[in-house]
């Protein structure tokens, strides 16, 4: 009986140290990265190809969700408004939705399951295939040729995913708000640039975006980079990749939020 | 300038402090020689090659590249060194993302300022001398595994090495492939004054090419010679190595419990 009580505390306190452990070595990792970026100004064309992997190819899942979500605010917006007469305000309730939490934190999540985890099964596959090590036996470092300008590449992206998602919302909203329902075009449009303000809703905003990128591209790259050089690693990899950063999205989110807002 | 490119005086090396992987190593590569390191599966030779290439660092004794005592060199001069080597690893390695052409290029980009014309010329005359000027337009995923090795012969000579590391050249192909990789590490060595290290277990092809054999055992060298005084040997690990018999100083069984217990004959 005692004898399995000290060993399940053993065991949490392995886990605990185990984790705390882990992320400091992926906090050395992303001051590596950092240390290693002069690259991305030496050779921008790396970070470009990047920007196109990460950002470019992610437009589609980005652009079509963010088009979905408008409208599905719009729909369930029009009704709770319409209880109290005031459906006018749906651009409003629309804009500032996507603009202060949904655009931000959505395109983020769509982002770690669509350009995270093909990074980590990159870079992971590489390390299983020895093409870092090769790097590597060629005096060639693989955190400034590898990870460094997918690190920038990614972050650059980020908030112009976040934009457009954004913006393919409120143009669901417009969709589903006025032309299907009939809301005032003009309510709807003027109200909106009332009272959506471009540093307390815009830049916060775009601000989250921006530590998002941050946390789902390092978490990408360090599962890759980390990742056991077998089928079965690089594939837990991926999914670690994937799960722990929606959990770090929405942690850093409500963070965020509570800084930024408290006020309101 | 000495005559060894690479010297290894009583080399120890462990992972972990309770097993020593290499007990006290003692190898000599001359300028312009082929030399094969031998053994079973699991013998030290790949640790070996990591040391060389400074990838690990030894635990004890003297490891010398060019003059250069390994264990002492900090990370940019171990860069420095290591665009003096070529390693080509046992599937090539070769970068998935990027063409045939691009992967020889590779270094030359990544460390020369050359203009974008001699690049081109050069990574010409490399695959050319590997037999795939033909190929430089497909991509790794497109060669077979003959081809993609020979491409990365073609990557770890762009830069003119003094030494090329080769990790099971010849694991793994068909006896065309098989005879081609084996001319081709001689031929490459002769021409461009290189110096070569291949670990290998293919005997019969390697002994054909080598000028010095050393083979390892349990992380030490049980024996050594040029290939015709290993062709002779009479020690019996290396007439068991080289005519590929099943059971010797390396037995076929691994340690187990007596056989009639494990069956539970004992109790009939």
């Amino acid at each position: 009986m005692l004898d399995g009580i000290t060993r399940s505390l053993r065991a949490i306190g392995h886990r605990v140290i185990f984790s705390i452990w882990r992320m400091g070595v992926a906090t050395r990792f992303f001051w590596l990265t950092l240390l290693q970026s002069g690259i991305v100004l030496r050779r921008p064309m790396l970070v470009i190809k990047e920007i196109f992997s990460a950002g470019v190819l992610s437009l589609i899942i980005i652009l079509v969700s963010g088009l979905f979500v408008g409208m599905v605010l719009g729909l369930q917006g029009y009704d709770t408004l319409q209880t109290y007469g005031s459906e006018e305000a749906l651009g409003i309730l629309v804009a500032l939705s996507l603009v202060r939490e949904l655009g931000p934190v959505v395109a983020a999540l769509l982002f770690a399951s669509r350009a995270g985890s093909a990074i980590t099964a990159e870079i992971g596959l590489m390390k299983a295939t020895e093409q870092i090590a090769a790097m590597e036996m060629m005096a060639v470092d693989p955190v400034a040729r590898v990870v460094a300008p997918r690190f920038w590449g990614a972050v650059i992206s980020m908030p112009l995913l976040a934009a457009l998602f954004s913006a393919m919302g409120i143009f669901g909203g417009y969709l589903v708000g006025v032309v299907l329902i009939g809301v005032d075009e003009g309510a709807f449009w003027s109200q909106m640039q009332a009272a959506v303000d471009f540093r307390d809703d815009i830049l916060n905003g775009v601000i989250k975006s921006v530590v998002f990128g941050v946390a789902v591209t390092i978490i990408a790259l360090f599962e890759g980079y980390d990742a056991p050089p077998t089928a079965e690693g690089v594939s837990r990899a991926t999914t670690r990749t994937v799960v722990t950063s929606s959990l770090a999205i929405l942690a850093l989110d409500f963070i965020l939020t509570a800084f930024m807002f408290h006020g309101v | 300038m000495s005559d060894n490119l690479v010297e290894i005086r009583d080399l120890y090396f462990a992972y972990s402090a309770d097993r020593m992987v290499l007990q006290g190593i003692n190898l000599t590569a001359r300028r312009g020689q082929v030399v094969a390191i031998m053994g079973n599966s699991g013998c030290g030779k790949t640790t070996l090659f990591r040391l060389i290439g400074g990838a690990l660092r030894p635990t004890r004794g003297i490891l010398k590249v060019d003059g250069v005592s390994m264990g002492e060199l900090d990370q940019a001069g171990l860069y420095r060194l290591r665009r003096r080597m070529g390693i080509l690893f046992q599937f090539g390695a070769l970068f998935t993302d990027m063409t045939v052409f691009d992967n020889v290029a590779f270094q030359l980009r990544e460390h020369t300022d050359l203009p974008e014309e001699v690049i081109r010329d050069l990574v010409l005359m490399k695959l050319n001398a590997v037999g795939l000027r033909g190929a430089q337009d497909l991509l790794p995923s497109e060669l077979s595994g003959g081809m993609a090795r020979r491409v990365a012969l073609a990557r770890a000579i762009a830069l003119d090495p003094a030494l090329i590391m080769y990790d099971e050249p010849f694991a793994g192909l068909d006896p065309i492939s098989l005879g081609v990789a084996g001319n081709l590490i001689r031929r490459l060595t002769d021409t461009l004054g290189l110096t070569s290290l291949v670990v290998t277990h293919d005997v019969q092809e390697s002994l054909k090419i080598v000028d010095y054999v050393y083979f390892v055992s349990e992380g030490v060298i049980v024996a050594e010679g040029t290939p015709a005084e290993i062709k002779a040997s009479e020690l019996p690990y290396v007439h068991q190595f080289v005519h590929g018999e099943e059971d010797g100083p390396v037995p076929f069984h691994y340690p187990a419990a007596d056989y009639s217990r494990d069956l539970e004959l004992a109790h009939a």
